[in-house]
């Protein structure tokens, strides 16, 4: 870590994007986290998604709890609406402002403590609601915070940094999502942004919870060996079922594909995925068989990133409470404040 | 690509693009950070021992470092390094005791013809070994055409007393006033080398018609400017035209419009941004009221039995052939005549070795120049060597000082009976900067600072003294503005491939987006596939392999503002920062006292 800020010079080559932003622009404050820390790779990832997405930034509201991932959105996209909720309590803030406001794009950052141990129950709800939504889930398998405790996540037989060997069984949360409804899921990796960002990407672009679950090596307490965690042993076990190239609507389709290695997925707004299969075998829009993939996967030590199932129609939240289209503050007074004649009326009817 | 060896000096001396550009390889970042902590003795001192005119060079040098600095590529202005040396030369102590303690003689005699800034390194460097070194020079003191040449306004004469004292009084017998005026005779004499740094004297003419007709009122610009030097020329008429676009002709028409030219203008046959003078030294003409005006070839001195008139132009335009090459083709429009008084003419200069006999065994080539060796500047006699403006043509002050260092190490190891092709290598210094986890021992926090204007003195007081220096130079809080705008490019980047763990941390926070991991492959394909595409060719690709994932690093030196975040964030400590110390072979370097 640092305490500089960053210098603003910056060469005259440096990328634009179509909103005439750099990479620079989606940035947020100097991180204050450990050095080398998966999340602040994760920040950077985000920065470069809504970057190539030419995405205002104005137009975001991250959302997050407490712990070393949810202090993450402070280091990217400065620009946007922020709110650092109560621990484990981020998917009921985000559910609500998202009931309030569907016009903004919402992403909700969070840790394996926050999303598996304190918020679990908020979790799942918001995965079952079809909250419209990114889930970002900074997953390094131990408390960093309080010194490198295992958290929910950590792997049974996994070791801590001073050797003891974990007993309790871990939360998936990529299993859990897709048991629960979530319309999009991947597993990506802090160290392979190659993999992470368009991953990113189409969940930003998607309608519907989009949970992608990141490996964040912990460098501080769970980046030894022992720890199925680490830099190393991820690199290792990683089981790449498929590589995502994210398409925008007005690109230009340029890359040339072997036939039968490609999955072509158009999500609601047009914009396109296109999987690249490593796995010849998987189908990732067959949710049962997904789960299985994941068991017999995680069985093996081995485990499974890419995009993990993707539901093409998917609907949300909105859809299913038929929410006026408006976002509220657009509304006015008299609109959602109709009076005391009104609601007489509205009681009158259920009598 | 093949993984960068950053073992060659020459890889991380290049990305110090200022000590690079500069022909003495003066250490720039190093002494710019002692002014920063005001030790400006000790700025000086690094000054003194790489381009021993400090306070001369801080006031006139051709600065070819301001172009390199990295710094013009990330902001809009270089760091002003010219001036910053001034500062060194403006605020030191008394340094003279810690200028070099002569050795004992040696017994060896050389002589230096010409006092100019080659000539006195090529005696600096030699009397600090204890050669017995004479100088002779036609002028009625020493510093050649830094004396004779460059306006007081510009360069006052206790600066040059000042730092030719330094060197004089090394033991180096000046005579003065004395014009050599053969070779032969010289060679005659019992001198164990003989070194040329007799400048190049002479000026060119514009031979057009009228020139002889109206000579008294037509001058050649380096004579003329010398005369002003000596006093021997007080004024010139009202109307003034001065002739040529380099730097000579700059200071002309400032003289001119100091010594009672109202009306002053430089008419040039080129265009604006292709003329020889420096940008800087244009922009100070165009301050001091001096239009410049471009694409016009003079074609005729009009007169009246005499009396000059005024000056026929032609107008032209560039042209440009296929290898890109340049003719001045007319445009066919009228001409245009300009009335004036006088007229200075700065075409250009030449060499003149009328005094060397041409059946001496010391050959010249077809334009009249020595023939040299380029690295030892032995001429085909081997006990004479060449240096300054009378080794390669005319070019600089700082160019005539690394030659003279070069012909002062030829000289030494001449007479010591080695060969003169086997030179010493730099001496290079390579330590890490690390003092703690967010702690380096230099100032990585980058200024975001513009760059500071020069105070002046006002300009109409100046324009009515040629004397009255122009500039007042920074001061002390200025200069460390200044000095802090610096990027420390001499504390490299460094990397270890066998401690990183590709966790991208420093990826990520490059403010500058110049580090990637990526597979390898070509150079050019590398290039274009970067984080940020490395678009500028002069700049080296830092590529290192030997990554668990079998990716490369790849760093694009070009916009590296050596920050020291990547290093800060690295949690293995596989990046660091180390200072990078390189000092050119000098002759008098083994007995050096400062």
């Amino acid at each position: 870590m640092t305490y500089l800020a960053k210098p603003k010079l910056l060469s005259a080559d440096a990328p634009k994007n179509a909103l005439g932003f750099t990479r620079r622009d989606y940035e947020g404050a100097i991180s204050t986290l450990c050095a080398g820390c998966g999340h602040d790779s994760i920040s950077a990832a985000v920065v470069q998604a809504c970057f190539d997405l030419d995405i205002e930034p104005h137009r975001v509201a991250k959302l997050s709890g407490i712990g070393c991932s949810s202090k993450t959105p402070d280091y990217f996209l400065g620009a946007s609406h922020g709110f650092n909720s109560v621990h484990g309590r981020m998917p009921s803030v985000l559910t609500g402002a998202a009931l309030a406001n569907r016009d903004l794009i919402y992403l909700g950052v969070s840790g394996d403590g926050d999303s598996a141990s304190i918020g679990i129950g908020q979790f799942a709800h918001a995965m079952r609601r079809g909250v419209n939504m990114t889930y970002l889930v900074e997953n390094n398998g131990v408390y960093g915070l309080t010194k490198g405790q295992f958290s929910a996540t950590a792997d049974k037989g996994s070791k801590n940094k001073r050797g003891l060997v974990n007993s309790d069984s871990p939360i998936d949360l990529v299993t859990l999502a897709l048991q629960l409804g979530a319309s999009y899921v991947a597993r990506s990796f802090s160290g392979d942004k190659e993999q992470l960002i368009p991953l990113i990407k189409g969940a930003l672009r998607h309608r519907g919870p989009a949970l992608i679950d990141v490996l964040s090596p912990c460098v501080t307490f769970n980046n030894h060996s022992g720890s199925t965690k680490s830099y190393d042993y991820v690199r290792e076990h990683n089981d790449a079922v498929n590589r995502v190239d994210f398409i925008l609507p007005r690109d230009k389709i340029e890359a040339s594909y072997p036939p039968g290695s490609l999955r072509r997925i158009v999500q609601h707004d047009g914009s396109i995925l296109h999987l690249r299969k490593l796995d010849h075998e998987y189908d990732p829009t067959d949710r049962i068989g997904a789960m299985n993939y994941q068991q017999e996967r995680h069985a093996l030590g081995e485990i499974v990133t890419g995009l993990i199932y993707v539901n093409e129609d998917a609907e949300d939240l909105h859809r299913h409470l038929n929410t006026v289209e408006k976002p509220l503050n657009q509304l006015g007074d008299a609109y959602l404040c109709p009076g005391s004649k009104v609601l007489e009326a509205l009681n009158e009817t259920l009598r | 690509m093949k993984p960068t060896d950053i073992g060659v000096p020459d890889y991380f001396h290049k990305v110090v693009d200022c000590q690079w550009a500069c022909p003495a390889h003066t250490p720039v970042p190093e002494y710019i950070r002692l002014i920063a902590a005001g030790q400006f003795g000790d700025a000086y001192m690094i000054n003194w021992r790489s381009n021993v005119f400090p306070g001369i060079l801080g006031r006139v040098c051709d600065r070819p470092c301001e172009p390199a600095c990295r710094r013009r590529r990330v902001d809009t202005e270089p760091v002003a390094i010219c001036r910053l040396k001034r500062v060194a030369a403006d605020f030191k102590e008394d340094i003279r005791s810690r200028l070099p303690v002569v050795a004992p003689k040696n017994g060896k005699r050389v002589v230096c013809v010409g006092a100019g800034p080659a000539s006195l390194t090529v005696a600096r460097d030699l009397a600090v070994l204890g050669y017995e070194v004479t100088v002779f020079d036609s002028g009625k003191s020493a510093g050649g055409m830094m004396r004779s040449q460059i306006p007081k306004f510009r360069l006052p004469d206790s600066v040059i007393d000042e730092e030719c004292d330094y060197i004089l009084n090394l033991g180096v017998v000046c005579h003065l006033e004395r014009w050599v005026d053969s070779l032969r005779k010289l060679l005659d004499e019992p001198w164990d080398a003989i070194f040329v740094g007799t400048g190049a004297p002479r000026g060119r003419d514009a031979d057009v018609p009228g020139r002889q007709e109206a000579g008294k009122h037509i001058h050649v610009g380096i004579d003329w400017l010398s005369n002003v030097a000596f006093g021997h020329v007080t004024s010139i008429a009202k109307r003034v035209i001065v002739l040529g676009g380099g730097n000579t002709a700059m200071d002309c028409c400032r003289s001119a419009r100091r010594l009672g030219g109202t009306d002053v203008k430089v008419v040039v046959r080129s265009g604006f941004d292709e003329m020889k003078a420096s940008p800087w030294e244009k922009e100070d003409a165009l301050h001091e009221g001096i239009p410049i005006l471009n694409m016009l070839v003079p074609k005729e001195f009009k007169h009246i039995d005499g009396t000059l008139t005024g000056v026929l132009f032609e107008k032209v335009r560039a042209e440009y052939d296929a290898k890109g090459r340049r003719s001045l083709v007319p445009t066919g429009e009228p001409d245009v005549l300009m009335a004036c008084d006088e007229v200075l003419v700065a075409i250009g200069q030449e060499n003149s070795f009328t005094w060397i006999e041409r059946d001496l065994g010391l050959e010249f080539d077809k334009w009249g120049m020595p023939a040299l060796d380029s690295v030892t500047l032995q001429s085909t006699l081997p006990r004479v060597f060449f240096g300054g403006d009378a080794a390669l043509g005319p070019k600089n002050i700082i160019t005539a000082v690394a030659q003279g260092h070069e012909a002062a190490i030829s000289i030494d190891l001449f007479c010591k009976g080695k060969d003169v092709k086997k030179r010493l290598p730099p001496t290079v210094n390579l330590v890490s900067q690390k003092m703690g986890i967010h702690e380096w021992s230099y100032d990585n926090q980058v200024s975001e600072e513009a760059r500071k204007k020069v105070p002046m003195k006002a300009l109409d007081a100046a324009l009515k003294d040629i004397k009255l220096e122009l500039e007042l130079g920074y001061d002390p809080k200025l200069a460390l503005m200044e000095a802090e705008r610096c990027l420390n490019c001499d504390v490299e980047t460094v990397f270890a491939p066998k401690l990183c763990i590709e966790c991208d941390a420093c990826v990520d926070i490059c403010p500058t987006e110049c580090i990637s991991f990526t597979a390898d492959g070509e150079e050019g394909e590398l290039r274009g596939r970067l984080k940020t595409p490395a678009k500028n060719l002069d700049q080296s690709l830092y590529l290192a392999s030997g990554l668990k994932t079998g990716r490369v690093m790849v760093k694009d030196e070009n916009v590296c503002l050596h920050c020291g975040m990547c290093a800060e964030r690295c949690p293995t400590g596989a990046w660091d920062m180390q200072k990078f110390l390189i000092e050119i072979a000098h002759a008098g370097a083994e007995v050096r006292r400062t």
